[in-house]
């Protein structure tokens, strides 16, 4: 196993990472600011996809359909919110784990009413796509390294939301105490709309940025969304800085413990059976992590402590 | 549903004549990932049940959501609430697994359209088991038969593992005569190959066989296309379906893939079935859809003979094949899985639309290694 091969391997799982941070982010938000376990947050991702695949089919360009990925998917989470997700506040957690697990049918069977059962295409723009050789000679696809930058930049323009505006401020005292807050002469309601569509919006970026190098499909969001609650779980509910550090934890476990994990085991067995035992503990990889966190830190890497 | 609503009213219509009833159960995934190929196998089944006229043949579909628990669920209401006589339907080798041992031995007759797990075709062999597709190996032989024709001798081979992923990479090694560079095992679902991807650029390998079926190989192929690897792919049709080749796009073009039919394949049937179902459906049909077609007309034809309720006449009839299948000569070998002909078929672009065409045989009459520990 050569040097190359690991750096390659350490930029996948950033890449796989960043890109789980978007999900993860407006999951974690809404969880922290709402106190709402939103399933539908898969779906979203999903609208992303198909808005930006909608839009480059009939347009060719790349950049606007990121721009319809970010507008449909903020424009349904709104949507969602006002008509759904805002008489969920006060229910217990199993009203609205059904509640949006509901909003996951009805957004499957109707993007496949829609669009149809069979894959959309969405491709990499001619100018991002090919290899780009990097310092050391590693080739790596031109379109994955912008997507790490893509990530970068959208976790420092959160941070920079959170930490420094107006805005921010507001939702950090939401997630500290709504009643005062309101009490404060906050519109609450619009607050929550707007966390909501902001989620939604980076979820329908991440689905619409995966899309191109991924199948644009019905149900493309589920297996994401379990991945992102694990990101959050590990990160502390409601920490934008958790899910960050959880979602690079988990894109670097998962990918190289792929990698590693066969090799490790064909130091002792034989190669057929290594590579079926090593890829099936591999794909355990991440929740063993998170059984491991949440013994030493009970409430995730950055959760507030009871 | 619709097509569910013309068999129940097929059915009013036929009360008054004096044939007895068929009932037909299908279990097949419609909803989800894996949606197209269920649709797809339900659409050339129900194309060919219409096109028969007959009257007197009930289809109850259901969606099995590719979740073996629901497809297991499916199959008991099917036996014992909806009192089906055959069900057919399963695309997937898991749900395959979870349902088909326990319907045959309540008595019932199970054809496949689609999944030929290797532990069905072997020991675990049933009389009122027929799978009208391939034994799972199939494709995957001929794979490998087809790069050693084109000369690669170095492969990097990888597969999800679940049984029909372990059955690919067995088939592909069983008539590989080259040695292997990597031989990986993915998730089954894996949306992400960078990982899979970087180890066959370090791998040294002179060629790549992949098996990944749906959405994973439209993953697969798109990544593999701007990762700057490029060396030669073969694979099993799998992913290089009608249904998927569109959103696939150009790093399709020209790989070489294996099937056991295509459009072209030249014989009034397969013409006859290609221009039916595009008038039908508005689309061009993948092997799924032939598969489906095949299945209900293997089923015709054995009705034709005798009734389902003599269950040994009926098993004899559809051992015999005697039905125009879409693919030419049929026939089934000792444990009713196919002996056939696979060919290689090249991806191309007609107009606008992408499709497969022939460009030679890969194996011929290819029967399956585990019909001689089948006892039946």
């Amino acid at each position: 196993m050569s040097t190359l091969l690991i750096i390659e391997q350490v930029l996948n799982g950033l890449q796989f990472g960043v890109m789980l941070f978007l999900m993860a982010a407006g999951l974690t938000l809404i969880f922290g600011v709402m106190g709402l376990i939103n399933l539908a947050h898969g779906s979203l991702y999903m609208i992303g996809a198909f808005a930006a695949a909608a839009v480059a089919g009939a347009t060719g360009s790349f950049v606007l359909a990121l721009a319809a990925a970010l507008a449909v998917a903020a424009i349904a989470g709104a949507l969602i919110e006002m008509t759904v997700i805002r008489r969920l506040y006060g229910k217990a957690h199993l009203d609205q784990v059904l509640a949006t697990f509901a909003l996951i049918l009805i957004f499957s069977e109707g993007t496949r009413w829609l669009f149809g059962s069979f894959p959309l295409f969405l491709d990499i723009p001619d100018y991002l796509s090919g290899p780009v050789t990097l310092p050391g000679g590693i080739q790596y696809p031109l379109y994955r390294l912008t997507l790490i930058a893509v990530g970068l930049l959208v976790g420092l323009g959160l941070w920079a939301l959170i930490e420094r505006t107006r805005i921010g401020i507001q939702i950090r005292a939401g997630e500290n105490d709504r009643e005062m807050i309101a009490a404060l002469g906050v519109d609450i309601r619009l607050l929550y709309t707007l966390v909501f569509a902001i989620g939604a919006a980076l979820a329908g970026l991440a689905g619409a940025l995966v899309g191109a190098i991924q199948s644009v499909q019905v149900g493309m969001g589920e297996p994401v969304l379990i991945l992102a609650f694990v990101v959050i779980v590990i990160g502390g509910i409601g920490s934008i800085k958790g899910a960050f550090i959880g979602a690079l934890l988990v894109g670097l476990t998962d990918t190289l413990g792929g990698i590693f994990l066969p090799e490790l085991f064909k130091l002792f067995m034989e190669p057929g059976a290594a590579t079926q035992t090593g890829s099936a503990l591999a794909s355990m990889a991440i929740y063993i992590l998170m059984s491991l966190v949440l013994i030493w830190r009970p409430t995730g890497l950055f959760g507030a402590r009871a | 549903m619709k097509k569910l609503l013309m068999a129940t009213a097929a059915l009013a219509l036929g009360a008054t004549s004096t044939f007895a009833e068929t009932k037909i159960g299908m279990i097949t995934t419609l909803s989800g990932g894996g949606a197209g190929l269920g649709i797809d196998v339900r659409d050339g089944f129900m194309l060919a049940i219409e096109q028969s006229g007959r009257d007197d043949i009930e289809v109850v579909i259901e969606d099995d959501q590719r979740k073996p628990d629901i497809a297991v669920q499916l199959a008991d209401k099917m036996v014992q609430s909806e009192r089906v006589d055959i069900l057919t339907g399963i695309i997937w080798s898991n749900l395959a697994m979870a349902v088909i041992p326990s319907v045959t031995a309540q008595g019932k007759f199970y054809l496949s359209p689609n999944a030929g797990p290797s532990a069905l075709a072997g020991q675990g062999c049933h009389e009122n088991y027929f799978n009208v597709a391939w034994q799972n190996d199939n494709l995957h032989e001929a794979a490998g038969a087809y790069a050693n024709s084109a000369g690669y001798s170095n492969s990097f081979i990888l597969a999800p593992n679940y049984p029909a992923g372990q059955d690919a990479l067995t088939g592909y090694k069983r008539t590989f005569a080259g040695e292997l560079a990597g031989e990986v095992y993915t998730q089954l679902g894996q949306t992400d190959y960078a990982a899979e991807i970087a180890q066959i650029r370090a791998s040294g390998a002179d060629s790549v066989f992949f098996f990944l079926p749906g959405g994973m190989g439209i993953s697969f192929l798109k990544q593999y296309a701007d990762s700057g690897v490029d060396l030669p792919v073969v694979g099993p049709a799998f992913s290089f379906d009608q249904g998927i080749l569109q959103a696939v796009g150009d790093a399709a073009l020209g790989v070489v893939n294996t099937s056991q039919w295509n459009k072209d394949i030249d014989n009034p049937t397969n013409a006859a079935f290609v221009e039916s179902f595009q008038a039908e459906y508005g689309r061009l049909p993948s092997l799924y859809a032939s598969q489906g077609f095949d299945t209900a007309n293997l089923i015709l034809s054995a009705l034709d003979k005798a009734e389902v309720s003599d269950a040994d006449a009926f098993r004899e009839a559809l051992r015999a094949a005697d039905f125009d299948s879409t693919r030419g000569e049929f026939k089934f070998g000792p444990n009713h899985h196919p002996i056939q002909t696979i060919y290689a078929r090249e991806v191309i672009k007609e107009g606008d639309v992408f499709t497969n065409k022939i460009i030679g045989t890969a194996l011929e009459n290819q029967a399956d290694v585990y019909a001689a520990d089948c006892k039946m």
